[in-house]
């Protein structure tokens, strides 16, 4: 049954994510993987949300595999944040590929924080 | 995904008829570099759309009204490998967007995989487990994991083996993208923090990005190798 939830959400949330990259590329004409670091910030918001509303008892497991795990985990990804950081590197973007580390981790990282900091405020 | 409705192609958009290139301008090469650059393949998601538009079927498509060929003349056929040290690769282009059908079959596949993704990461934690103030091996694991094979992945992809369209989007967007995670990621980091176990949030905080480039690095370049040595005259 969980297992079919973490499934049900990440169908949703990879297509979510390939929508959205292909977006982003289309409005804008420039090698930064504007989308990726998208889905990556807007989904660590959301487990960060997720995670506040689990620990205060507002989210059930059920809730964590289907949004969680499933929805955030497949809307986001290391993968192609990796690889295309790499491909900027090796196409002569080198500071746009340690641009592009540095402002993932932050701002992905600032986006946990403050979702997992509302979570809590509000269902704390 | 088979599609009934088109029980007889692979692909959601089978090869543009060869008109094109026989057009008033005659092209240059004989069969269009399908791998003009990496950044057609790093457009993981959107790289993949294109699979209707692969570049060179829609280079030989937008030259089809008998426009010329591209001014530049073609590289001098680049060896593999040739893109690291190669010239600065064009930006990668946004192409059209693809045929209603094929970009629902396109989400189809990323959907699927991505279902098939997520659950191999959820299998993996039943199967190890992380008590929740220790360091997280097992995304950590995952995400490393996931970053080799999309290294290897696309290298072949690129030089080595002309996929189906939606192979791409299927195993790179959809099951390696639903495999890896940084939401997790950056969650875990939190709770650590949060925890007060703030030397095992920085250790995982900096060994993740660490490791997962130096898997996708080593992954391309090691398979760029391999392919490279299989092709060299013995």
């Amino acid at each position: 049954m969980t297992w079919l939830l973490v499934m049900i959400g990440a169908a949703v949330g990879a297509p979510l994510r390939y929508l959205t990259d292909q977006r982003v590329r289309a409005r804008y004409a420039t090698p930064i993987p504007g989308g990726t670091f998208l889905v990556n910030v807007v989904g660590s918001l959301a487990l960060g949300l997720l995670t506040g509303a689990a620990l205060a008892g507002a989210a059930g497991s059920r809730w964590q595999a289907l949004l969680g795990t499933g929805l955030c985990g497949a809307l986001t990804t290391y993968s192609t944040f990796s690889y295309e950081t790499l491909h900027l590197a090796e196409t002569h973007h080198r500071r746009l590929a340690v641009a592009n580390v540095v402002a993932t981790l932050l701002v992905g990282l600032a986006a946990a924080f403050a979702g997992a900091a509302l979570g809590r405020a509000l269902w704390g | 995904m088979p599609d009934p409705h088109h029980p007889t192609t692979d692909g959601p958009d089978p090869e543009p008829s060869p008109a094109p290139d026989s057009g008033p301008a005659p092209d240059p090469h004989p069969a269009p570099d399908p791998h003009p650059d990496w950044g057609s393949v790093s457009g993981l998601g959107p790289g993949v759309a294109p699979d209707t538009d692969r570049p060179g079927a829609a280079g030989a498509r937008a030259a089809a009204p008998g426009a010329p060929p591209p001014a530049e003349p073609p590289p001098p056929v680049a060896p593999h490998g040739a893109r690291a040290a190669g010239e600065p690769a064009p930006l990668p282009p946004f192409l059209g967007r693809p045929r209603a059908g094929t970009r629902w079959r396109v989400l189809a596949v990323v959907a699927a995989g991505g279902a098939l993704g997520a659950s191999a990461r959820y299998g993996a934690g039943l199967l190890w487990p992380t008590e929740p103030d220790a360091f997280p091996w097992t995304t950590l694991g995952v995400n490393v994991v996931g970053c080799a094979l999309i290294g290897v992945f696309l290298v072949v992809l690129q030089e080595a083996w002309q996929a189906p369209p939606l192979v791409r989007p299927f195993v790179a967007t959809g099951v390696l993208g639903g495999f890896t995670t940084f939401s997790t990621y950056a969650v875990d980091v939190e709770r650590l923090v949060h925890d007060g176990e703030v030397t095992t949030a920085l250790g995982y905080l900096a060994l993740t990005p660490l490791a997962a480039l130096t898997a996708v690095w080593g992954a391309a370049a090691g398979t760029d190798r391999l392919l490279a040595g299989r092709r060299a005259p013995a």
